[in-house]
């Protein structure tokens, strides 16, 4: 496959590591960060994930992946999990996990879903609900480095109270001329709300992705349907497919 | 690590207990079909469709879909363990096995130790002939009786259930005998060579 560029070759196995989470920040009313201190922990490339492995008192172990939120600068890792109602482990995660808890760890994983200063071309990130988080590692790297690469974020919620990392898109869209974030509300809008209502439509993604011609990197995350869709108009409107790189959270993520 | 930390207060929310020579370690049950792939779900139609048996630069075998579609079908019934960590139980496909193509192109025995499968939108992936042959693997073309839909690799896609299932290549159009082993596109991404879901082979040196 020539087109698409390596990010990680064969190495080294990937050892379970110690995590201790060292503070957790409530992002929504189901959305939590976790920000965590890894033994050894070797680095990552934004949009990689990681997998964990809980340990239960009978010795029953589960294992799930999960998003890196933080950019490589950050010395502390952070992940972001949602609330999976029904899941096994995120409710735990979200609700029971204090500071100073351990758990294991092992990644990064994942050489495909990833972009770096170094990746050329405009850099068009599309998100649906908690999708955001590796996109969010993608646009704080940028940040870090102060590049100038254009940017858009498009970003699709339920409401502005699910909005993830709202305040932090908000400063960094303010402070960055070459940096676009637009909010569409799907399911209920606040009194006054002046920007975009409703799906992710074709319309609305002729008009503010960059064109086709200008060869823009494509990353679309979220729900399944949600990159289905996305990443079907994107190709229709006359993006090279091998330009949209895709990331599908399940229904059974838990 | 030596010891796994205790997280207490997490405990398994398993309903039913799975026997434990049907879920290979780290797995979990689900009754849905999650979706996983790395970019657009290609829009091929049959119509357009053809596949490919290759051997370096020389073609051994190769049909449209009428004539994939009167080769002799076969149907397993099988678990499939995503590297994601679902595994979903009795699923059903209908197709067209390695052997029988082998048979269709007049191949005594395999032409070599090694396959890649290519697919639409660029997708790779490669696996041992040792692991195809004998009933094991397939290019199935119906899932529980029906059309494979295109977000599950429609028209047609790899089978081969006994590996992690990035290995079953979704979109599949050409398998490539190959003298020796190359990686394809997960394989050269971190992902494991190999990938048995009973060793957990998830990534490189697992």
């Amino acid at each position: 496959m020539t087109a698409i560029e390596t990010a990680a070759g064969p190495g080294r196995r990937l050892e379970w590591r110690l995590a201790e989470v060292r503070d957790i920040v409530v992002e929504t009313s189901r959305v939590k960060s976790l920000v965590l201190r890894i033994t050894g922990w070797a680095g990552h490339l934004p949009g990689q994930h990681v997998d964990i492995r809980l340990t239960a008192e009978d010795g029953y172990q589960a294992q799930r992946s999960y998003s890196i939120a933080s950019p490589p600068e950050d010395e502390l890792l952070a992940l972001t999990v949602e609330h999976v109602a029904d899941g096994e482990v995120s409710p735990y995660l979200v609700g029971d996990l204090h500071a100073g808890d351990q758990f294991e760890l092992r990644g990064p994983i994942g050489g495909y879903f990833v972009w770096t200063v170094a990746t050329r071309g405009p850099l068009c990130l599309i998100a649906g609900g908690s999708g955001i988080v590796p996109l969010m590692a993608m646009l704080r790297h940028r940040a870090r480095r102060k590049v100038r690469t254009p940017a858009l974020l498009l970003y699709s919620s339920r409401s502005l109270e699910d909005v993830i990392y709202r305040e932090e898109l908000e400063v960094m869209a303010r402070r960055d001329p070459d940096l676009r974030v637009i909010n569409t509300l799907t399911r209920r809008q606040p009194e006054g709300w002046t920007g975009r209502r409703g799906r992710i439509d074709k319309a609305l993604l002729a008009k503010a992705c960059f064109p086709p011609e200008q060869t823009p990197k494509s990353f679309v995350c979220g729900p399944t349907p949600f990159v289905e869709n996305v990443s079907r108009l994107l190709v229709e409107l006359g993006h090279d497919p091998l330009t949209v790189k895709t990331e599908r959270f399940g229904p059974s993520g838990g | 690590m030596d010891k796994s930390p205790i997280s207490r207060g997490f405990r398994s929310k398993r309903q039913e207990q799975t026997p434990k020579d049907r879920l290979p370690p780290g797995q979990y049950v689900t009754r849905d079909f999650p979706i996983l792939s790395a970019g657009p779900t290609p829009q091929s139609k049959v119509e357009n469709w053809n596949f490919a048996l290759q051997f370096g630069g020389s073609l051994l075998g190769q049909w449209n879909w009428a004539e994939f579609e009167a080769l002799p079908q076969t149907t397993i019934k099988t678990d499939i363990h995503c590297v994601t960590k679902w595994s979903k139980l009795d699923t059903t496909w209908q197709g067209v096995t390695f052997d029988d193509l082998l048979k269709a192109v007049s191949l005594a025995k395999p032409r070599a130790a090694y396959i890649m499968a290519h697919c639409d939108g660029g997708y790779t992936t490669n696996v041992p002939v040792a692991d195809l042959v004998g009933g094991q693997g397939m290019i199935a073309t119906r899932y529980q009786g029906l059309p494979i839909l295109p977000a599950h690799g429609g028209p047609a896609r790899l089978l081969v259930p006994h590996l992690y299932f990035w290995k079953s290549a979704k979109w599949v159009r050409r398998l490539r005998f190959m003298e020796k082993d190359e990686r394809g596109f997960w394989e050269s991404l971190g992902y494991h060579n190999y990938g048995d879901p009973w060793k957990e082979q998830r990534y490189d040196g697992d």
